[in-house]
């Protein structure tokens, strides 16, 4: 499938909420940090929730918006079920597409939002997505208070919740085109090593990406990969030259931007709000930075699966954003 | 590229596991844990007046309880993920395990959540700990007889 192209189609206004760990990392700017994993909550998945809602809310109020005139709530995240979205959605009377792509479910709502504006279906959608390393952890590692030793390769869920209000009124920052994953698996089963199971799913939407918008990979400013971490990065980068002699050199992964290297988190953060977080905190607010494209990826295994020996397939959906 | 030569070059990329200094910092620490079970043994029997056999029940019982405690105080997490199999294979590491499941699923109902995934990642343990005893006992009755 060709990537889609995009005219008029706009991100007005972004909020972001960022966890404890985040907001003593590299970035530090974020519009609400969390003080601990409770966020005043009695459990961690309320604590998701309540991020969620705070993005949505002041997304609301920042742009003075009814919930009457969204006309489309898109979000996803990593819980099972995707219950954080769900279960924030209920608290607001907005049409709610619930969407899953692991780490990639931000662009993903990106995509889904872009398309409606374009054809002119909907007039105004919030873009949403969260993680919450506790939740993420219980879910698809250890017991939170369980010590089991990490590998050098293995990525940490970063916490936070990111949301997008995507319209048709011109703005500086238009999305301009996209590209929609092909699932890859190259038969990774490391858990541990998320960035070797993503890195060739983000390099087959890249050489697509390129390929069917004529483009050169020099075209872009800067090329934002989700979360492959500091191993992925390497392998992704490796993989293009070696497949499609794609010399990336303008490439940054969101996850290595986070936290800082004295936190010890191994390979880097991961979790879909690691793009978005590097990406309207970082990323946008240098203005050198004019074509951008974002690869948001996502790796869409279940533990059960694994368990039952299956291995690990792989999403990357692209984004290409300019800076006007 | 083919799956096999995939493999290979994310072996080549990776980043290697220091497996020997795992082993030594596993070797020690699992060691001092003999060693202070050994002593609180030795103190058991002579301050206490306790036969070996019931010393070792109660150091069972006293390693379990500082494991689980140390868990529940927030910091024996790290403790483990610094010590390795040092700390997660003696008892101490089935008491972190099962405290730290209960710690998780204490929210989610007595019955449904602490109940059901109390023995989590223990139950593995238990189980094949049975097993294998159970049958090492058979073996023991065809030697011994």
């Amino acid at each position: 499938m060709p990537s889609l192209k995009f005219n008029n189609v706009y991100i007005n206004d972004f909020y972001s909420v960022a966890g404890p760990l985040e907001k003593v990392g590299q970035i530090r700017k974020f519009d609400k940090t969390l003080d601990d994993y409770y966020f005043g909550e009695k459990t961690f998945e309320l604590a998701e929730i309540k991020m969620q809602k705070t993005v949505i809310e002041n997304l609301l109020y920042k742009n003075k918006c009814t919930t009457m005139e969204i006309d489309c709530l898109i979000g996803g995240d990593l819980t099972n079920q995707i219950a954080a979205s769900s279960y924030t959605a209920r608290k607001f009377k907005i049409p709610n597409l619930g969407i899953y792509s692991a780490c990639a479910s931000f662009v993903e709502a990106l995509i889904i939002s872009a398309n409606f504006i374009d054809s002119k279906k909907m007039k105004k959608i919030i873009a949403l997505t969260s993680s919450h390393n506790l939740v993420a952890e219980k879910q698809f590692r250890f017991p939170v208070e369980y010590g089991a030793p990490k590998k050098k390769t293995s990525t940490f869920t970063a916490t936070g919740s990111v949301g997008a209000l995507v319209t048709g009124v011109a703005n500086n920052i238009k999305i301009e085109s996209a590209t929609i994953g092909i699932t890859v698996d190259l038969d990774c089963k490391d858990a541990n090593h998320l960035g070797a199971a993503m890195a060739p799913a983000a390099a087959d939407t890249i050489k697509r990406h390129l390929a069917d918008l004529k483009r050169d990979v020099n075209y872009y400013d800067l090329i934002l990969t989700g979360d492959l971490g500091t191993v992925g990065s390497k392998i992704l980068l490796e993989y293009l030259e070696v497949n499609y002699n794609i010399k990336l050199k303008k490439h940054v992964d969101a996850g290595e931007q986070i936290f800082a290297k004295s936190q010890d988190v191994n390979a880097g953060a991961s979790g879909p709000v690691s793009l978005p977080l590097v990406l309207f905190n970082k990323v946008l607010k240098n203005t050198k930075f004019k074509k951008i494209l974002i690869v948001g990826t996502g790796a869409l295994h279940s533990p059960n699966l694994l368990n039952q020996k299956d291995t690990i397939p792989a999403i990357a959906h692209a984004v290409s954003l300019e800076v006007l | 590229m083919d799956k096999k030569e995939y493999k290979k070059m994310v072996d080549k990329i990776s980043p290697k596991e220091n497996k020997f200094k795992n082993a030594v910092v596993s070797f020690l620490v699992g060691g001092s844990i003999g060693l202070i079970g050994e002593i609180i043994v030795v103190v058991l029997m002579n301050c206490f007046g306790l036969g070996r056999v019931e010393s070792y029940a109660w150091l069972a019982l006293i390693l379990v309880l500082l494991g689980s405690l140390f868990t529940a105080l927030n910091f024996f997490d790290n403790w483990v993920s610094c010590a390795k199999a040092g700390l997660f294979l003696p008892t101490t590491g089935f008491a972190h395990s099962i405290a730290s499941s209960a710690l998780d699923y204490k929210k989610d109902g007595l019955i449904t959540g602490l109940g059901a995934n109390f023995f989590k990642l223990a139950g593995s343990v238990l189980l094949y700990g049975i097993l294998s005893a159970f049958f090492l006992l058979i073996v023991r009755l065809i030697i011994g007889a």
